[in-house]
């Protein structure tokens, strides 16, 4: 198989700063394009994506949100996600939309769903969906994921990032967004299930969606209430805001839109968090590419975030990833690319 | 004493309603013995012939009303007292019969005399047919404003049609078909209990009036079965759960129409053979014989048929009827073992399939989460297989597909009837001299009066009767009642729908292909699947989109009823490498075009475009001069090869 070289093979310099300039101003050709880069696997356009998240890092003013909606199958993320962007719409803010479908492990292939629950206006210049398909990716999010929320945040005000369905293990969606929200359902008692899993540290918000349902739902948010404090005192999760919403019935969403600004203002070290959630991600990538071994080979947890921390000054994520690769690669002596990696597993 | 022969209908209208009032004289004349109307897309959706999605459908598969000015034209001449009028009409079923109520007060008539249905059944719009408009809640409020109105002003009207019909055409097996039908039954009277406003000893009335219709394909013993099983069941249903006493009260009334879903594009003379065996089905059994039969012409997967297509189906009725001595006999099949077990299974069955669902909260509810969906999407997608492998056998498509042509379709492109696609400006030009004619200020009125009604819970029927005698439009009515009720959009079924397909050598080697092309573009193919304007017909999209995952396409399908806007933006938002649209509404020379002018102005002309659905030859070759890479019907039912052919496109551009 023949890999492209340099960067330029797919995208000469002047290329990829014309198309950071046009993400830079939210046009959606631009923004499209953009994507598609960065869902490239070819060696050559990973090069060029590093060079263009370094272009939109350097150029835009990190003002924008990433917001991360994550919970269980169907509890209404993309509904909840479409209404809340009405909602921040008609505040006058930018959205822009990654929603994450799983593949099939059978064919590799995916139905991405998400995107029927939202109908946007298709005039709407300053609203923006796309759909990722996981490819196999455990997690919850798609190997691209993380790089497309970089491009959408430097063209939009607010991003959302909806998760697969999750189950307890999927989590990688706090590498990326600034604040999580985890959504679920009245009477689940998924919460339940996922404080006894420990992960309820990662959310920042909690949301309690379908609060249509009337008496059930109020229920569930006093009954929720409860069970966070009473697991709080426990040492497990933190306090956090708790809100009801009716994505079909377009009810809390102000308060939810609210709570995230007021998730944002209080944010202090927001730079510093991105940067621990990128070298975190690109640890995770590496991880999955060349596992336990992998990570060993090349000096250990702590030694390979050192590493990709410093190179996170001047490469992305999906470069850095690739570097390393290719070290542990030589290191071990086989010739395999990483890139390789998609297209292989699904191969019959 | 012989049995009485069944109401013979034929499903009728299109062009505009003076054109269908001719038709119906005729059909009347030829011994057609009820009206079966049907109406155009926007009619059926809620607009008016000047909206923007209305385009290429006004006066296409049916008649469009827009007012009661289009009613009178429609029933001129007709005498509604001594009508029985059936019109499919779902969504706006309760316009419609506000509309038809209007014209009958207007010229003196007793409506307490009138006599026909309004299908009214939302359930199996959101499932398989597609003109649904309102969210679940308030659609069914709806209905049950129907039925309260009727119950107490038409007596003889059937104020809603519960429909299994469709589900089978959706791809439902005959049990799937009998226990969702039933389960719709029971969610509209459980919703018209509810409301507390029909006195409780007039409610076996109302289970009385609830009628059926229903379906019969071509494994006709089975389909006979199915019949006798819904009657066993309805019966057991109306005592067991609403304490119905009379007997008569609790038969279950039904009308068919038989199986369209199998009749084939390749030889389709062969197609008034298996017409007329699956109308055995719902004759044959006198304890569970139909009361209505409408059955579909030869040439149903060409395009809409022509007045000589319909009479000949209409002849078939009448062979049977008159000419046999099959309504001289008793029930032919009490008493048979084979037929009573085989009854009894599918009652089992069904009963299981039924108390599934009222345990995941009833129809209703088991519709919004998608499970009875994903349900018919699966059950088809195994009857496509099955049929592409060759274990279903289908003369003339997957057996016996050599032989002399029929002069039947010597000139494909003539053996189908033409709307003129001028009816639509005519329809436009006429609204705009309706609405400069009409008292604005009694409009406005009646619009307000019906919009304060919607927000609380007054019966809705009286304020849309206004409105009909006001003057006001489809389109407003619709438009004002979405305004409180907002619009839905239903579960596609596709997303988590698996098919256990045994893999031919064909699929392996279509993946590896589509791996291949994976490794040259860098990213995974990745496929649009678009239904530009008011179609309803999913199954092709459905199916397409579920093969296409399976091949290993990334495929993005966001449902039915998009603008070609919207579906241009979607491609271009979502990085596609190709964009399949589904037709089968007849809009296809004026949808695709724009979709086309539209992907240029995006910068998508790189990106192939494909068209599948009812398309005639000469289109075909119109669409690919337009620049469409391929056009698909339904004689492609090979859906592996076609995947082939799909992934040798995207191929090919990607150099
Ligand atoms: C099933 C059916 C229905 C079902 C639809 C259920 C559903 N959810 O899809 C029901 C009963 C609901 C229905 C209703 C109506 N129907 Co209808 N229906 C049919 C029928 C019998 C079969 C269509 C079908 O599903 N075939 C099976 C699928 C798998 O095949 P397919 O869609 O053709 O797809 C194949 C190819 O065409 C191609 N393809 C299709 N799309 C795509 C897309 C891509 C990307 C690709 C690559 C390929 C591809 O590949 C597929 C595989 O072989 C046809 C007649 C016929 N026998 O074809 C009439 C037919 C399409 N219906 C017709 C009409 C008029 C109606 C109504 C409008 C009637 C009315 N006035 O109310 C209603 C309303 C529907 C609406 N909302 O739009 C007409 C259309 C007339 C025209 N084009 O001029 C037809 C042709 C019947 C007729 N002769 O009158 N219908
Ligand atoms: N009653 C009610 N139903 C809702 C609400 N929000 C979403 N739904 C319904 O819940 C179902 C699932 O909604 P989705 O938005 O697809 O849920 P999801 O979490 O994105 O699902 P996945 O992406 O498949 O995990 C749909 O039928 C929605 O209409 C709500 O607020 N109230
Ligand atoms: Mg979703």
């Amino acid at each position: 198989m023949k890999q492209p070289g340099a960067p330029t093979d797919l995208m000469s310099a002047e290329g990829i700063s014309a198309l950071a300039s046009g993400v830079l101003a939210g046009r959606k050709a631009s923004v499209a394009k953009a994507l598609n880069l960065v869902e490239d696997r070819r060696d050559g356009s990973r090069r060029a994506v590093g060079a263009l998240l370094r272009l939109l890092r350097e150029q835009s003013d990190g003002s924008s949100h990433r917001v991360g909606l994550t919970g269980p199958p169907g509890v209404g993320k993309s509904t909840l996600a479409a209404a809340l962007a009405r909602t921040l719409r008609e505040r006058g803010r930018s959205v822009g939309v990654v929603a994450v479908d799983p593949s099939s492990v059978r064919s590799g292939g995916s139905l991405l769903g998400d995107r029927a629950r939202m109908g946007f206006d298709p005039s709407d210049e300053k609203v923006f969906v796309r759909s990722l398909a996981t490819g196999g990716e455990a997690g919850g999010l798609s190997w691209a994921a993380p790089a497309a929320a970089q491009v959408l945040a430097a063209a939009y005000e607010v991003v959302l990032l909806e998760t697969t369905g999750v189950g307890q293990t999927e989590t990688d969606v706090r590498y990326v967004a600034d604040t999580v929200v985890l959504v679920v359902q009245p009477g689940s008692g998924d919460v339940l299930q996922f404080l006894k899993a420990g992960i309820m540290e990662i959310p920042d918000l909690l949301v309690v969606n379908k609060a249509d349902t009337g008496v059930l739902a109020e229920r569930a948010t006093s009954d929720l209430r409860s069970a966070l404090a009473s697991a709080q005192s426990a040492g497990l999760g933190e306090a956090m805001p708790i809100l009801a919403t009716s994505a079909t019935e377009r009810r809390g969403l102000d308060e939810l839109a609210d709570a995230l600004d007021a998730q944002r203002a209080s944010a202090t070290d927001l730079a510093a968090h991105r940067r621990r959630g990128e070298v975190a991600w690109t640890l995770q990538l590496f991880r999955r590419l060349h596992g336990r071994h992998g990570v060993e080979t090349l000096g250990g947890d702590a030694a390979l975030e050192a590493a990709i921390d410093e190179a996170l000054d001047a490469d992305a994520p999906p470069t850095i990833c690739a570097h390393l690769s290719e070290r542990y690669l030589a290191t071990v002596g086989r010739r395999e690319s990483p890139g390789a990696k998609a297209t292989k597993e699904t191969q019959p | 004493m012989p049995d009485r022969p069944w109401i013979m209908r034929t499903y009728a209208g299109h062009s505009t309603a003076a054109a269908s009032n001719e038709l119906y004289r005729s059909n009347l004349a030829r011994g057609q013995t009820g009206l079966s109307v049907a109406f155009d897309l926007p009619t059926q959706t809620g607009y008016d012939a000047d909206h923007a999605l209305s385009r290429g459908e006004v006066g296409k598969v049916g008649v469009p009303i827009s007012h009661i000015g289009d009613m009178r034209a429609l029933f001129e001449g007709l005498p509604l007292e001594e009508m029985n009028t059936s019109m499919t009409i779902n969504a706006t079923a309760m316009w419609l019969l506000a509309l038809y109520i209007a014209l009958a007060e207007e010229r003196g008539d007793d409506i307490a005399k009138l006599r026909g249905t309004v299908q009214n059944d939302i359930v199996k719009e959101y499932l398989s047919r597609g003109t649904y408009v309102f969210p679940p809640g308030p659609s069914i409020r709806l209905i049950t404003d129907v039925i309260a109105f009727t119950t107490e002003k038409v007596p003889k009207w059937n104020p809603t049609n519960v429909c299994s019909y469709h589900l089978q055409e959706a791809g439902a097996t005959p049990v799937q078909e009998l226990a969702y039908a039933l389960v719709t039954a029971i969610g509209v009277l459980d919703a018209a209990k509810a409301r507390g406003d029909i006195p409780a000893e007039r409610f076996p009335e109302v289970v009385g009036r609830i009628s059926f219709f229903v379906n019969a394909g071509i494994r006709f013993v089975e389909e006979m079965c199915k019949l006798r099983a819904f009657t066993e069941l309805w019966d057991r249903i109306c005592r067991e759960r609403y304490g119905v006493d009379d007997p008569k009260l609790r038969r279950f009334r039904y009308g068919i129409q038989v199986n369209s879903l199998g009749l084939t594009e390749q030889q389709p003379e062969n197609n008034i053979i298996r017409i007329v065996l699956e109308m055995l089905a719902v004759t044959l059994s006198k304890d569970a014989r139909a009361r209505a039969v409408q059955l579909p012409a030869w040439n149903e997967a060409l395009g809409l048929p022509r007045p000589w297509d319909q009479q000949w189906s209409l002849r078939a009725q009448q062979i049977l009827a008159f000419e046999t001595d099959l309504l001289e006999n008793e029930d032919l099949f009490n008493g048979s073992t084979v037929v009573e077990a085989k009854t009894q299974k599918l009652i089992d069955e069904a009963w299981a399939e039924v108390e599934r669902v009222l345990e995941k909260g009833g129809a209703v509810a088991a519709v919004e989460s998608g499970y009875v969906k994903q349900a018919l999407v699966e059950s088809n997608a195994a009857r496509l297989r099955r049929i592409e492998a060759g274990e279903q056998v289908v003369v003339g498509v997957n057996r016996y597909e050599e032989g002399v042509p029929s002069p039947l379709v010597a000139d494909l492109d003539e053996a189908i009837m033409r709307v003129d696609p001028k009816v639509e400006q005519d329809q436009i030009t006429a609204l705009a001299k309706w609405r400069a004619e009409r008292d604005q200020g009694a409009v406005d009125a009646a619009l307000k009066a019906l919009k304060e009604t919607a927000t609380g819970d007054a019966n809705l029927m009286a304020a849309s009767i206004a409105c009909a005698k006001a003057g006001v439009t489809t389109g407003e009515w619709a438009g004002t009642l979405r305004e409180v009720f907002g619009e839905y959009r239903a579960p596609t079924g596709v997303g988590g729908a698996q098919v256990s397909r045994s893999e031919g050598d064909t699929v392996k080697q279509v993946r590896a292909e589509l791996e291949a092309v994976a490794e040259k573009l860098g990213r995974r193919p990745k496929m649009l699947v678009g239904k530009p304007g008011l179609d309803g017909h999913s199954n092709g999209a459905e199916q397409i989109a579920l093969k296409a995952r399976d091949v290993g396409f990334d495929v993005v399908y966001e449902g039915i009823r998009l603008t070609p806007e919207q579906i241009v933006a979607s491609a271009l938002e979502e990085g596609v490498h190709l964009i399949g649209l589904s037709v089968l509404s007849g809009s296809h020379l004026e949808l695709v075009p724009d979709v086309l002018k539209r992907m240029d102005e995006a910068g998508l002309k790189d990106v192939p475009l494909v068209v599948g659905g009812i398309i005639p030859d000469a289109d075909a070759a119109r669409l690919r001069e337009q620049g469409v890479a391929r056009v698909y019907t339904p004689k492609h039912f090979a859906l592996d090869t076609l995947m082939g052919e799909l992934v040798e496109l995207v191929a090919e551009r990607a150099g």
